[in-house]
């Protein structure tokens, strides 16, 4: 920064990036509170917005969540911590917490492994430009949908008559079509499964970005040292790509704690609790059962859970500055 | 040499191998929903499976594109989505440029909550906005699902704003400070206008998140007038559950303007869309 700051009244002329300091001779121009006040002003419409769109609504969740009967009656009593105990005492949420975290766990560690996969595979020097760039659109599909539409798709799939259970029997691997979403043994592994499908694109795309970003000198040196693919993954790949790989893992912890459509519109939470999420336990408690008191608990707790996983990525990304 | 050579060959069959595999994995359902569509609906289960069969035809199209409760749904969603795109990218222009081109005190605080507003969960402000968009009379109104929309897509395109500001350098806008105009003029007659491949990444970001929306577009409607794609699909699950050929048809229908946009815009997109994510 000091570098350009030099090279810029030494020589105007050259294009130097943009950085965050105003060359001292450009000061004083305009009269300083102007030049003070002028990026608050640029930065107004999205603080107001943001005050409306979350300060506002946090604080009135939180304070719901300290009263009975929120927005159903006019004036609800303060009740203090009894819906936390409540929500956190009710075996249906505990499950919903158990769950949410072996789907988060489990799609977070098969998207880093698929989009790794993927994205090597795709940034191969053996096959040409076109035929790569036909397959990264394939590779992208799944992510292009909505999820209503993912929702719909493998719902037919894992129809008790569909093709994935017509193959497994054509293959032996099952005796009768096996109703994979209804069926209390499999609908968690099955959701998991298809978030895993429409999710790995994004870790790909973010990836194969990272991997083309790896100067080639790092594995030419290596090479010249005598270290064969698997010693160059190890120790030149993976090293360059783990700033990538942490921050995406950590966005995808996050996302995919708030993951409701799909489950909503494939399981719907069921049989049996058993693909129960924070997510749908707390739409549940608010707009199936009307008790918006001990829905705010749970959002609040569900916040507090995510802001903690921020907290880390928010820390990351300003280090790396 | 000649081991060398086979080797190669070898990686080159083997690399050809595992792209095929992931291309059948990410692309055989999505094959089967494009099939279906163009089945009759007797011909969906039968065994063994076909992607053709005798019945193939385009009626199930037909039948989405001839009803006008469906075609609603596609209205809805793209007054929605292209209004949420229109003012994300205003206000998020103006905030990048406030980020990119000055200091000033809190700087850094406020980009970390614009930051941190990103990982706030739908399912968390979905309560407070069911009783705010009540209460301003904004329930199953177009204005309450454009203003809820934009809490996703401003932060993300804030990020890639600012980062695509940050790579053009500061004296194209100061040139034409020293004819005396101001930094609102330098902004929008010079910025702007060069920054336009990287607003399209934005926008066509922006209009994916608001196309694909589904939480606040399930609570803060009520009838099925106001309802956008995503709920019009799941409401044809539904009604008719077993029409699997017109929910693969409007499955598709819905998402061609995602496609196409993706499609055109695809090179631009997947930069800017790295830079956002990645460098932040």
């Amino acid at each position: 920064m000091e570098f350009t700051r030099v090279n810029r009244t030494t020589a105007p002329e050259a294009v130097a990036p943009a950085t965050e300091t105003v060359p001292p001779s450009r000061r004083g121009r305009r009269p300083f509170t102007v030049r003070r006040l002028a990026p608050y002003g640029y930065l107004s419409p999205t603080a107001l917005l943001i005050i409306v769109l979350m300060v506002i609504p946090i604080v009135m969740v939180a304070s719901y969540s300290f009263k009975d009967n929120a927005i159903v009656e006019e004036n609800p009593v303060f009740t203090g911590l009894a819906n936390y105990t409540k929500v956190l005492t009710d075996s249906t949420f505990l499950v919903a917490l158990k769950n949410t975290f072996i789907f988060i766990s489990l799609s977070t560690v098969a998207h880093l492994i698929l989009g790794l996969v993927f994205a090597m595979l795709l940034n191969t020097p053996l096959l040409s430009g076109v035929t790569k760039a036909i397959f990264r659109i394939v590779y992208i599909l799944p992510w292009l949908f909505t999820i209503a539409v993912i929702a719909v798709i493998w719902r037919l799939l894992l129809d008790p008559a569909g093709v994935v259970n017509y193959i497994l029997t054509v293959v032996g691997l099952a005796q009768h079509g096996v109703n994979w979403l209804s069926s209390p043994n499999t609908a968690l592994w099955a959701l998991t499964f298809i978030n895993i499908w429409c999710g790995y694109p994004f870790f790909m795309i973010s990836i194969l970005a990272g991997l083309q970003g790896i100067p080639n000198d790092l594995y030419e040196a290596a090479s010249v040292d005598g270290a064969n693919a698997f010693q160059r993954f190890r120790n030149v790949t993976i090293p360059q790509l783990a700033p990538v790989l942490i921050s995406m893992a950590v966005l995808d912890l996050i996302w995919t704690s708030q993951q409701f459509a799909l489950i909503w519109m494939t399981t719907g939470g069921g049989p049996l609790n058993v693909t129960e999420m924070l997510s749908t336990y707390t739409y549940k408690q608010a707009f199936s059962d009307y008790e918006f008191s001990t829905a705010s608990a749970s959002a609040v707790i569900v916040l507090l859970l995510t802001m903690i996983l921020a907290f880390f990525y928010v820390r990351r990304l300003q280090r790396e500055r | 040499m000649r081991t060398r050579r086979k080797q190669r060959i070898g990686a080159k069959i083997g690399v050809i191998a595992g792209l095929v595999v992931g291309a059948l994995f990410a692309g055989l359902p999505v094959l089967w929903m494009l099939s279906t569509s163009f089945k009759a609906n007797g011909e969906v289960f039968q065994t063994p499976p076909r992607l053709i069969t005798k019945g193939f035809s385009f009626n199930a199209y037909q039948h989405i594109l001839s009803d006008a409760s469906q075609l609603r749904f596609f209205l809805n969603s793209y007054i929605v989505a292209l209004s949420v795109t229109a003012l994300t990218l205003l206000v998020a222009i103006l905030a990048s440029y406030g980020f990119s081109r000055f200091n000033f005190p809190l700087k850094r605080s406020i980009n970390a909550v614009i930051v941190s507003v990103q990982a706030v969960p739908p399912i968390t402000l979905v309560i407070p906005y069911f009783g705010l968009v009540v209460a301003l009379h904004l329930y199953n109104t177009y204005p309450g699902l454009i203003l809820t929309h934009m809490v996703f897509t401003l932060p993300y395109a804030i990020i890639m704003t600012t980062a695509y500001f940050n790579t053009l350098p500061r004296e194209l806008d100061e040139s034409v400070k020293v004819d005396g105009a101001g930094g609102w003029t330098a902004l929008w007659r010079i910025l702007v206008p060069i920054s336009v491949p990287g607003l399209i990444a934005v926008g066509v970001y922006t209009f994916m998140i608001s196309w694909n929306e589904y939480l606040f577009a399930l609570t803060l409607t009520r009838t099925d007038d106001m309802r956008t794609v995503p709920i019009g699909i799941q409401l044809l699950m539904g009604q008719h559950s077993y029409e699997w050929n017109q929910m693969m048809a409007m499955s598709i229908l819905g998402s061609i303007p995602v496609l196409v946009l993706f499609l055109i815009f695809q090179r631009r997109f997947i930069g800017g869309l790295t830079a956002g994510a990645v460098k932040a």
